[in-house]
């Protein structure tokens, strides 16, 4: 088994079905960077000051570069992981001191003419440096040690990009924790997060009063049903008045804290226009009192014009080019952050179903590859590169239908950026190139 | 870790699909069930461009422009597109305009349209601009010239029938008429161009464009099929006589009055002339609203049409009328003959008469060639005395029959807006002034055309057309055809002939053979021409005035009315001049002169002494400023009562509101404060 695949050439041991989903994405994405910048007098397609020419640029060098991944051996990805992690955290560092501020965000390094965000790249390095980490023999997941390394592998360059200002991206890092789940992490971490998730809805969309009575009801009905194990066990009885408290404190102090004091005031905007509702007096003038008070709130726009757009697709969405609100200007962003809204709107619900099948085909294709890898730094990393993808994508399109508050990531592979597309691809042809390797143990 | 027995990736799995799927789901219901968004995104992205198509043109009966469209051309700016080092100094040089004034436009447009948007620099660009800026328009990127038509009159003359257009006021958007109208579109206000507004204005087209978020618009929606051409205005054929219209403008330059003409087969108006009349061009483009406030305030009202909208008492014009109808009800017979000695003394009171004595009325032809007041008096008096109607009630029943019928009391319908109906009395007219104790003695003078009634100079003409057609006329009208079809549904009313008694013609006769002799031997004989059988009328009409606070009697007005030939009648004319003194001094010469023009085409030589003097006369009257600047005090006076009287209301209903304010208020804060 380990020899007789290896004979075969490279390139047909690449898995077809990742390729086609991947060109899909892509030639989707340059139809819809054309689309939204099409104009009826354009006097050519190929038209260099055009976003779509230089999409395309940066296509063929993702796809040089997916070559030479090919190409080369497969060893060196797990071999180079720490140094690449560590050259990662070193850009980001530079990119802290050096940075060239691109609307409002500090997270672009130029070279050139040519620029590029570290942030984008330093998830393929992470994505390596995590995969090493589990799947080398001295790792034991089930200690807390080796857990909390893990953590920081993750969160460190998250720490680095919110310095950046650049807060949407850095939260992506956060979906190594479902690699880290697959791989050992225990089932209360995910419960956990998922509480606490909803529990700060809850204190957002709830009287903070009336909040704390139904906490202390459940907390009350609980005791009641498992009376008898509090009485004979003390554990039982702290951790249920552990709970309660940590809720309380969790609800009533912690969450206003940091509407208060830690986020900022787009951000908090971002969050209520999310769920429908106003700024509360009391989050808004708190950031900064001598701002003069805007009539209505700029996210609130952008995800207004987002809905418009798509919603105004119907379900057979008005057709090719025929996109009044993306082709005009209407959606801030439109090629970059809100896309979807183009295809949302030309191709309505059809093409939009048809995209969320691809991306949950492509998704659910590198889980499988993932699953039948024999060495774990494949495994692992396979996750990595899904775990991202799905970040990205439920974001994204959450965001321009209103269902997640407005964070500047892109979807991948369609988004309009050189960055962004490059690492992506890298992302997946590593994979791919993983996979053709399957049956060589990887350490 | 093992590839088997690990639930974990299941797990991972299904919150992948989870997440899919809740997204699908709002997607499904955002695009599906949501039509609040399609029609929010066609709001804000569709322009809905109106295109004006070019108004009609207005052409005279012999195919001359009389009113057409120019092209200007306005210069046009967007502020982002300008060089940032423009040649300012050039490009004021260039158009011949100093550099703070151009660069205060310039900020003007900044300010208004924002820095994205275009807008219009300099409006009516002179051809001497256009011609210059588009030589060296290359040097100035950011400015462009775009055409507009404004409608021009190249003639300048017929100002008053020929109307004019201006943007659609609000209390005009409210009425039925101009319902698909939107603020800031032009429309006709007055004259022909308000009247045919529906022929002239077009078909509006519609063109859809894709806008974007600088409201600039970009490509035509859905390529433009759902647009719709617009379809130029149809032009229209008068039965004017433009030369005639503009002979008659000449005679009546610095008069008072008006001249209606008109063909008496078709009743299409050959020439209207209101004096004072203005310079049509005066009232279009950019100048329009200065030189309207100027025309609107000069005390000789310019802008009123005499023609239609100023009545007078006729006068002895109505001898004529009077002479029929008392003819045709029995009340006399043509050689009935009354002994007047210079005067009526029947009601008490000496009313005059020019002649004295000589038999001067010894028959009803020879009253009406020497226009005998006397005799005209008591006819009307036998008319409406007349047994057989039993009492003076039912005689001025009859006879306002009569008088309406020949078109008298109401408008004639003529087809340009607002025409005033003039004063024809009734029963009522006199029971509510004397209580219902009247007789022929009191309304005597209105037999000779004084005392309660007035007509206006078209009303005046078209009673002309009837003696001259024995019987019907058609109702004076302007357009000959619209976009080359005569009989246009909109013409109607104009092809409908008016029988207007059962008057027998040979009374027709008699009534014509008198005037005729007006003019052989009688009052009117300076309307004479050679060949043609001219009948006629002069008319000389008392009036007063209030100047400085007093009644005054001002000089006569000066009536004259005609129709010719007698027996194949092509013109019939009524002249009115102001406070000129006799019918046959200032409106004989006006209508004849008008007559010659229009039946010989030109003016003989021994009667270019009449041209003469008609062209000199000067017979605005002196007290004309007097009365004007009374008249306008007394309204300003009006006015200004009128806005106290709406103060007081006004404070009345504040004090009003806020005292309900302060007890509901009181009522509410007692109430939250008792809970």
């Amino acid at each position: 088994m380990s020899t007789g695949t290896t004979n075969k050439s490279i390139f047909s041991r690449l898995d077809g079905v990742t390729l086609f989903l991947y060109i899909a994405l892509v030639f989707i994405g340059m139809i819809s960077v054309f689309s939204v910048e099409y104009r009826a007098s354009d006097p050519s397609i190929f038209m260099m000051s055009k976003s779509h020419m230089r999409q395309f640029i940066w296509l063929c060098i993702s796809l040089f570069v997916g070559l030479i991944i090919v190409l080369t051996d497969s060893k060196p990805f797990s071999a180079f992981a720490y140094l690449s992690y560590t050259f990662g955290i070193f850009l980001l560092i530079i990119t802290i001191f050096a940075g060239v501020d691109v609307k409002g965000s500090h997270s672009w390094l130029g070279v050139g003419s040519i620029r590029f965000q570290p942030g984008e790249v330093c998830k393929i390095f992470t994505s390596l440096a995590i995969s090493k980490f589990l799947s080398s023999p001295e790792t034991n997941f089930h200690t807390l040690k080796h857990r909390l390394i893990g953590a920081a592998l993750a969160l460190g360059p998250a720490v680095l990009i919110i310095l950046q200002k650049e807060t949407g991206l850095a939260l992506v890092y956060f979906c190594f924790f479902l690699v880290m789940y697959r791989e050992g992490l225990p089932n209360t971490v995910l419960i956990i997060g998922f509480s606490s998730i909803i529990l700060t809805l809850a204190t957002l969309l709830v009287d903070r009063w009336i909040l704390f009575g139904v906490i202390t009801l459940i907390a009350a009905v609980m005791g009641y049903l498992i009376r008898f194990h509090l009485k004979r066990d003390m554990t039982v009885r702290i951790l249920l008045i552990g709970t309660w408290g940590i809720c309380i404190l969790f609800s009533q102090v912690l969450v206003p804290f940091a509407f208060k004091h830690v986020l900022q005031k787009h951000q908090i905007e971002r969050i209520y226009t999310t769920l429908g509702q106003e700024v509360p007096e009391a989050y808004q003038n708190v950031t900064d009192k001598n701002a003069p008070k805007k009539k209505g709130n700029v996210s609130d726009y952008n995800v207004w014009q987002s809905k418009i757009a798509i919603g105004s697709g119907g379900f057979w969405g008005k057709g090719f080019l025929n996109g009044t609100s993306t082709k005009n200007e209407f959606v801030p962003e439109q090629n970059t952050d809100f896309i979807f809204c183009a295809i949302g709107e030309q191709f309505g619900f059809v093409g939009s179903a048809v995209l969320i099948g691809i991306y949950l085909w492509l998704m659910l294709r590198i889980l499988y590859l993932a699953e039948r890898q024999r060495s774990a730094f494949s495994r692992i990393y396979g996750y990595c590169v899904a775990s991202i993808l799905f970040f990205h994508f439920a974001i994204n399109i959450s965001m321009t239908i209103g269902l997640a508050p407005v964070i500047g990531i892109t979807l991948p592979l369609i988004s309009y950026g050189g960055s962004s597309l490059l690492s992506f691809s890298i992302l997946i042809f590593i994979m791919l190139r993983l996979d053709a390797d399957r049956s060589v143990m990887i350490r | 870790m093992s590839f088997a027995a690990n639930p974990r990736q299941f797990v991972i799995k299904f919150i992948f699909i989870g997440i899919a799927a809740v997204i699908l789901t709002r997607l499904f219901f955002l695009q599906n069930f949501e039509d609040k968004y399609k029609i929010m995104a066609n709001d804000i992205a569709i322009y809905r461009k109106v295109v004006y198509p070019p108004r009609g043109v207005i052409y005279d009966r012999k195919g001359k422009v009389m009113l057409y469209n120019q092209v200007v051309y306005d210069l046009m700016v967007t502020p982002k597109d300008v060089n940032k080092n423009l040649d300012t100094a050039q490009l004021c040089n260039v158009l011949g305009i100093d550099i703070p004034a151009f660069e205060k436009m310039l900020d003007k447009i900044r300010i208004k349209n924002g820095p994205m948007r275009k807008g219009a620099l300099i409006e009516e660009l002179t051809p001497a601009q256009t011609a210059r800026f588009q030589e060296n328009m290359y040097m100035f990127p950011g400015f462009e010239l775009t055409e507009r038509f404004i409608r021009t009159y190249p003639n300048t003359s017929g100002a008053h029938l020929l109307g004019y257009i201006g943007e659609v006021s609000p209390d005009m958007l409210k009425r039925d008429r101009y319902a698909s109208y939107v603020q800031g579109d032009y429309v006709g206000l007055q004259g022909l161009e308000n009247q045919y507004e529906e022929v002239l204005r077009g078909q509006r087209g519609v063109h859809f464009l894709e806008r974007d978020n600088f409201n600039r618009p970009r490509d035509p929606y859905k390529r433009g099929t759902l647009d719709t051409p617009a379809v130029a205005g149809r032009p229209l054929q008068l039965y004017l006589d433009a030369a005639l219209q503009e002979y008659g403008e000449k005679l009546m330059a610095n008069k008072i009055g008006s001249v209606v003409a008109i063909d008496p087969k078709t009743g299409g108006i050959l020439a209207m002339v209101s004096a004072p009349s203005y310079d049509p061009n005066l009232l279009r483009g950019k100048d329009r609203t200065r030189n309207f406030a100027k025309l609107y305030r000069d005390a000789a009202l310019p802008l009123l049409n005499h023609a239609t909208q100023a009545t007078y008492q006729p006068g002895s014009a109505m001898k004529p009328m009077t002479g029929l109808v008392a003819l045709d009800v029995g009340a006399i017979t043509p050689s009935f003959g009354y002994p007047c000695s210079g005067g009526y003394y029947a009601c008490g009171k000496r009313i005059g008469c020019t002649h004295s004595g000589g038999g001067h009325a010894a028959n009803l032809r020879l009253a009406l060639a020497n226009s005998c007041n006397s005799y005209f008096v008591h006819i009307f008096r036998l008319t409406i005395d007349s047994k057989k109607f039993g009492g003076v009630k039912n005689g001025v029943e009859v006879w306002h029959k009569y008088c309406w019928d020949f078109g008298f009391g109401h408008p004639t319908g003529v087809d340009i807006p607002f025409e005033k109906g003039g004063l024809l009395p009734d029963t009522n007219t006199y029971n509510k002034m004397y209580n219902g104790s009247w007789n022929s003695c009191t309304m005597l003078f209105v037999g000779m055309g004084q005392g309660e009634i007035a007509l206006t100079p078209m009303q005046l003409a078209n009673a002309m057309c009837i003696i001259a057609n024995k019987g019907y006329y058609y109702t004076p009208h302007f357009v000959k055809s619209i976009g080359n079809n005569p009989k246009d549904t909109l013409l109607n009313p104009y092809l409908q002939r008016h029988n207007v008694t059962h008057i027998p013609d040979t009374t027709f006769n008699i009534i014509a053979q008198g005037m005729q002799d007006v003019v052989d031997h009688g009052t009117g004989t300076v309307a004479k021409l050679d060949g043609i059988d001219i009948c006629a009328k002069t008319g000389t009409v008392e009036n007063k005035a209030v100047v400085n606070g007093q009644a005054m009697k001002m000089q006569n007005h000066s009536v004259f009315v005609a129709f010719a030939p007698r027996q194949d009648p092509k013109i019939a004319i009524a002249v009115i001049v102001e406070n000129a003194g006799y019918g046959a001094t200032w409106a004989g010469p006006v209508a004849s002169l008008m007559m010659e023009k229009y039946l010989k085409d030109s003016i003989s030589s021994k009667r270019k002494y009449l041209e003469e003097k008609m062209y000199n006369a000067n017979l605005i009257s002196k007290y004309t400023y007097i009365i004007d600047s009374a008249r306008r005090l007394k309204d300003q006076l009006r006015m200004q009562r009128k806005a106290e009287l709406k103060r007081i209301e006004d404070s009345t209903t504040h004090a009003q509101d806020s005292i309900m304010i302060t007890r509901w208020l009181r009522r509410t804060y007692l109430s939250k404060k008792n809970k």
